[in-house]
């Protein structure tokens, strides 16, 4: 059980297109040390190495409790969605403006699915 | 009868006994225990699920009434994007993480930490001020959503994690400990009882032959008497009579 040391993480991170980004920004979710930002803006050009190591990195760091992340990043990136399986900190996927929400996509959603369907 | 099933590698004495019956004790216990902490965690499980569900439909919805925020601010102020990113500093809104104990298991809820005040120095965006607030504050409503769907999402996994882990421990323990006491503690009281009967039937023989040797002995001090009674007789009157008599009562004198 990953429930060690959750005392600290006070911190969100995003992932996700420049709308998504903008808007929690707006909201004071930022945080910028030592030019390491809390969060990745995700176009057209941004490579899927490069979410993935974001997303890899955000996952590791101590620091943060929750990691937003927009649905149609993490379609670039889900099998390593579909394996990330800790509780800290907790992945949540968020729709965008362009891409509205699906459920039957989302990792969690699907296990709760699941959970339902037996 | 004892080497069906499993058992425990133990010899079988009564103290053997006793103390498996006490683990067996101790096993349903636990067994019964450990069954209503998962119906409790079960309870609170399909609460969550709900939850879960009713909160990732809402988000969908509450995250659609920002970005149009952000449309009305970008529509009323041009691009401002690159300008927030840039001024992100030190998080004003952060999460704070406190305990809630469902049987045992400590479930972590994350809580909204703002901090009071804007640090946005929102100086270059002349025009629109109004909506940029706006945007900010319906912002936040919907990040203090996301906030709440995230704590109810780690609930999910941390309870759905220690609901396989109790379910695992309640079906070994109905399953292999259990049956596995109950098959020692039927071996122990089969030999127990295998030994009983052989010491019953070693007593029953000692006896037996205690009972041949005593009638043996009777017999014998049974047929002394009469070989006392009649040899002193015949001493005294192989003392008094004639030596003649005397090997008769040397003879009597021989069966000895």
């Amino acid at each position: 059980m990953a429930s060690t040391s959750f005392k600290d993480r006070n911190l969100l991170a995003v992932i996700g297109d420049e709308d998504t980004v903008t808007g929690l920004l707006l909201a004071g979710i930022g945080n910028v040390d030592k030019q390491k930002r809390n969060f990745l803006v995700v176009d057209s050009k941004t490579s899927v190495s490069t979410i993935e190591a974001a997303f890899e990195e955000y996952t590791e760091r101590k620091d943060i409790a929750i990691l937003l992340i927009n649905q149609h990043v993490a379609e670039k990136i889900r099998p390593l969605v579909d394996k990330y399986n800790q509780a800290f900190p907790a992945l949540l996927e968020i729709p965008s403006k362009d891409h509205p929400y699906d459920p039957s996509k989302d990792s969690v959603l699907k296990r709760v699915q699941k959970l339902f369907g037996d | 009868m004892s080497g069906a099933g499993q058992r425990e590698n133990i010899f079988p004495t009564r103290m053997a006994l006793t103390n498996t019956k006490q683990r067996l004790k101790g096993a349903q216990t636990g067994h019964s225990l450990l069954a209503k902490k998962r119906d409790a965690l079960t309870t609170r499980f399909r609460a969550i699920l709900k939850k879960v569900d009713e909160a990732k439909r809402k988000m969908g919805r509450v995250m659609q009434l920002a970005s149009f925020s952000l449309a009305e601010v970008t529509y009323a102020t041009g691009d401002i994007s690159y300008l927030v990113r840039e001024q992100a500093k030190a998080a004003s809104f952060k999460v704070k993480a406190k305990q809630e104990n469902v049987s045992g298991v400590v479930l972590p809820a994350f809580e909204v930490d703002r901090v009071a005040g804007s640090d946005f120095n929102l100086t270059g965006l002349g025009r629109g001020g109004q909506q940029v607030l706006k945007a900010k504050e319906v912002y936040a409503k919907a990040v203090e959503t996301l906030v709440e769907l995230a704590s109810l999402q780690t609930a999910f996994m941390i309870l759905d994690e220690v609901i396989r882990a109790t379910n695992r421990r309640v079906n070994a323990i109905e399953h292999v400990v259990i049956p596995r006491l109950e098959n020692t503690i039927k071996y122990i009281t089969s030999e127990l009882d295998e030994m009983d009967r052989e010491e019953f039937f070693r007593l029953k023989k000692v006896q037996a032959k205690k009972k041949r040797d005593a009638q043996a002995e009777d017999a014998r001090r049974a047929a002394l008497p009469i070989a006392d009674e009649i040899s002193p007789p015949t001493q005294e009157i192989a003392a008094d009579d004639s030596p003649g008599d005397l090997l008769n009562s040397k003879d009597e004198d021989v069966i000895f």
